[in-house]
């Protein structure tokens, strides 16, 4: 019933070093596609090639979560399995939390903006 | 040179003779009193030869458990200020009647009402929620210190870097005059030109660095560090309210820091984010405020949550009642804080659709609360309980909070809220909760962890004299102001109209007296245990016969906690080893390693502190010079090796015979 685990540091205890650092390949694959999906969105604005700013709007933010992606697993090495799935449910807590405050940070400003912003040009007040 | 008015301005930027407070007597007094109490303070730690010691064992240190203390030595001493200005609100506002304008003009009231806040949420819970949390839970969990030891001595400094600004603003220049959160349109430029919204953002700014840093050493530390065979489901309940508590600050410490930054942007460079026009919306700062904020508030409560939990078991003598449900309910708590940030601002102009769904999500948060509230009377059911003062508190707690956690469904209702919001009776709300469940979960927690820290228990004399004070003080104190906010009476008011309403601030100043006698007593018990250490001693380092592994060690715990690592059975894990008959290694110690101290955290927060004091004030000389210094530090610091260091075999050897010299020499 005594313990039994041996003296160690403590940064070292129950520490693992489970987590993959990465190959030359998975960086420059990682690399190339950052890179690609930075260039589209830059030529998408440049040379005007939807000719709707909305829909450049929408999918620049689509590639910008893309290029999220990418970095998390080609520079972040982050899969469901590293650290005990830890990395996963972290990633998991994030995107709630971000959803819910963008969402509803969204919706707020929206009623408030239809509700309390005055209708009316404030300059050509009397 | 001071005839250059272009060089003194270069040189000392706003800070003029004028921005000293000399034509405040009150702050001139004061002044003079913390000035002769400092020299004092200072003069003693020379003539007794203490700054090495304080250097060496304390300041440097990255024992969490030093940490720990500091962090509530800093929690009780701004105490003592933020509650200086508490009785000086309850006087101004029992006084200004028929009239009198009372003794504090305009200028000087905003502030008070200002820094109350600020001190009372930032430089007072946070650090002695945060100290326990440190103490403890390596403890708990069977661990040697946190993660990141350097990391967590250069959280508490920057946490203090903080407390530092606050407490400059009171002598020179001012403080913020908008209330505790600085809603623009007020603490923009134009309507705060002065520096006190700029203390109150550099104040939270670097404050806020400290406990974000600190919230990741202590996610990492409960991840990584437990002892072997400590599942999830086998941790003790502080350790798991912890764990949620410190995730709500990683997550949402950043978007103060970010609305904060903004704010800055708008003050200092003129980008229109939250002003009245060019394209700005306030109501997106107060939005993104109590995004934080409310998270906030749980961050403060749940580790209490976790005190009553050890505390109840404790001393009702009963493993914990629905330990799954108090998980579950910590995580389902710590999820919905984040769903409710609405309710502070029902009256901003939402529409039903809005306030609906944030009035109801913020009533369904009383589902899991009240399921812990079952779960604590259900472990005193038939347990043998036994009064002693950690006790007290956490039956105090569970009388008061649940007053204060009903009058805040009432508030959840919007229309209910449209009539209360900004009342008194939110004040006494909040208080309610705060106070009652807060500072009482401290009060507790302190009286319950004080032998394990120091090796002796505290007077219970003194400490039941505190108690009472306390108890009795707060219900005087706060249920007026529900009366009066009922009434329709204002929060922040200075001067009153209606004499009828004077008898109502008179009994809550009377509270707030008694709760003065509560802090006196709690200061003097203190004392009182110091000098009478030997007759409260305690030798076993389990005085309460406790459940949790710190109870397994000596008290004062020894720096490395435990000479071997404990193996966990049970989610009452020395429970468990006492009741299968544990016994102490007595041999076959090893070396052990520990980090080493290391001043570079304490000198990085001073320097941060004055980057923040040069922001403030415009001395961008002093602002760039410490930018770099700080750069430079940081940097050298990566190059010191000399990280760890082994504490000899021989020694714990040393240490741990004595202890076992002592047990034998107690049965």
């Amino acid at each position: 019933m005594t313990a039994h685990a041996s003296p160690s540091s403590p940064a070292a205890a129950g520490h693992s070093e489970d987590h993959g650092h990465g190959s030359l390949r998975g960086y420059l694959i990682g690399f190339g596609l950052s890179v690609l999906l930075t260039a589209i969105p830059f030529w998408l604005v440049m040379g005007d090639a939807l000719g709707s700013k909305l829909v450049t709007a929408i999918t620049i933010m689509v590639l910008a979560a893309a290029q999220i992606v990418v970095h998390m697993i080609y520079f972040l090495h982050m899969n469901a399995r590293a650290e005990e799935g830890w990395t996963m449910m972290a990633l998991i807590f994030t995107i709630i939390m971000v959803v819910i405050a963008l969402s509803g940070s969204l919706w707020v400003m929206y009623h408030l903006n239809t509700n309390m912003m005055p209708l009316h040009d404030m300059s050509r007040m009397p | 040179m001071f005839d250059d008015p272009n060089l003194t301005k270069a040189i000392f930027g706003r800070l003029t003779w004028e921005s000293l407070p000399l034509h405040e007597p009150i702050v001139v007094a004061t002044f003079a009193a913390v000035a002769l109490g400092g020299a004092v303070l200072l003069g003693a730690i020379t003539y007794f030869r203490l700054w090495g010691y304080l250097w060496r064992e304390w300041f440097t240190t990255v024992d969490h458990k030093k940490i720990g203390i500091m962090y509530m030595v800093l929690g009780i001493v701004m105490l003592l200020r933020g509650f200086a200005d508490a009785i000086m609100m309850r006087l101004q506002q029992a006084i200004a009647f028929n009239g009198s304008e009372g003794y504090l003009n305009a200028h000087h009231y905003d502030q008070i009402f200002t820094a109350h806040g600020v001190i009372m949420i930032f430089f007072v819970a946070m650090p002695l929620v945060t100290g326990l949390m440190n103490y403890v839970v390596p403890l708990q969990i069977g661990a040697r210190d946190v993660s990141f030891p350097f990391l967590n001595n250069f959280s508490f400094w920057m946490t203090v870097g903080g407390a530092v600004l606050v407490m400059v603003s009171l002598f020179v220049g001012e403080f913020a005059r908008t209330g505790w959160l600085a809603y623009p349109p007020l603490s923009n430029i134009g309507y705060s030109p002065d520096v006190g919204v700029d203390y109150y953002i550099w104040a939270l700014q670097v404050a806020g660095v400290g406990t974000t840093l600190s919230g990741i050493n202590l996610i990492c530390t409960i991840v990584k560090l437990r002892a072997p065979g400590m599942t999830m489901m086998k941790m003790p309940v502080f350790t798991w309210t912890s764990l949620c508590t410190n995730v709500l600050i990683v997550a949402s410490f950043p978007v103060l820091t970010a609305v904060l930054a903004l704010l800055s942007l708008d003050r200092y460079v003129g980008t229109n984010f939250f002003t009245n026009d060019f394209g700005g919306n306030p109501m997106m700062y107060v939005n993104l405020i109590w995004i934080w904020g409310h998270p906030e508030v749980y961050i403060l409560i749940l580790p209490l949550f976790g005190v009553f939990s050890e505390v109840t078991a404790t001393f009702s003598g009963k493993r914990l009642f629905g330990y799954t449900s108090m998980v579950y309910a910590t995580v389902v708590i710590t999820i919905l804080s984040y769903l409710v940030w609405l309710h502070h601002f029902f009256t901003m102009g939402s529409g039903a659709s809005v306030n609906s769904f944030f009035g109801i999500t913020t009533m369904i948060i009383s589902i899991p609360t009240g399921a812990k509230m079952f779960n604590w009377l259900f472990t005193m059911y038939r347990g043998r309980i036994r009064f002693e003062l950690p006790m007290m508190w956490t039956v105090a707690f569970m009388l008061t909070f649940v007053v204060g956690g009903m009058t805040g469904v009432l508030l959840a209702v919007p229309p209910a809220d449209f009539v209360l919001h900004n009342s008194l009776f939110l004040v006494a709300h909040f208080h309610n909760v705060i106070i009652g469940g807060v500072l009482f979960g401290l009060f507790a927690g302190i009286a319950y962890w004080f032998p394990k820290a120091f090796g002796f228990k505290l007077d219970p004399f003194w400490g039941k004299l505190s108690f009472w004070f306390w108890v009795v003080g707060f219900w005087f104190a706060f249920m007026p102001l529900y009366v009066l906010g009922l009434m329709g009476v204002t929060r922040r008011l200075r001067v009153f109209d209606d004499p009828s309403l004077q008898i109502w601030f008179v009994i809550a100043g009377f509270g707030a007296v008694l709760i003065l006698l509560g802090i006196a007593a709690f200061l003097v018990q203190i004392a009182v245990s110091v000098r009478r250490r030997e007759a409260l001693r305690d030798t076993t380092g389990d005085p309460w016969d406790g459940r949790t592994l710190e109870w397994a060690t000596a008290s004062p715990p020894p720096d490395y906690n435990f000479a071997f690592t404990p193996v966990v059975h049970d989610n009452d894990a020395w429970w468990d080893m006492k009741r299968r008959g544990y016994r102490r290694p007595v041999s076959g110690f090893g070396a052990i390693r520990m980090p080493s101290n290391t001043g570079a955290g304490i000198i990085l927060a001073a320097l941060s502190t004055a980057l923040g004091f040069g922001l403030i004030w415009y001395m961008w000389w002093l602002a760039a010079l410490s930018f770099a210094a700080l750069l430079a530090v940081a940097i050298g610091h990566t190059f010191n090796y000399h990280r760890e260091f082994d504490i000899p075999a021989g020694d714990v050897e040393h240490a741990e015979t004595a202890r076992t010299r002592r047990l034998a020499a107690e049965a």
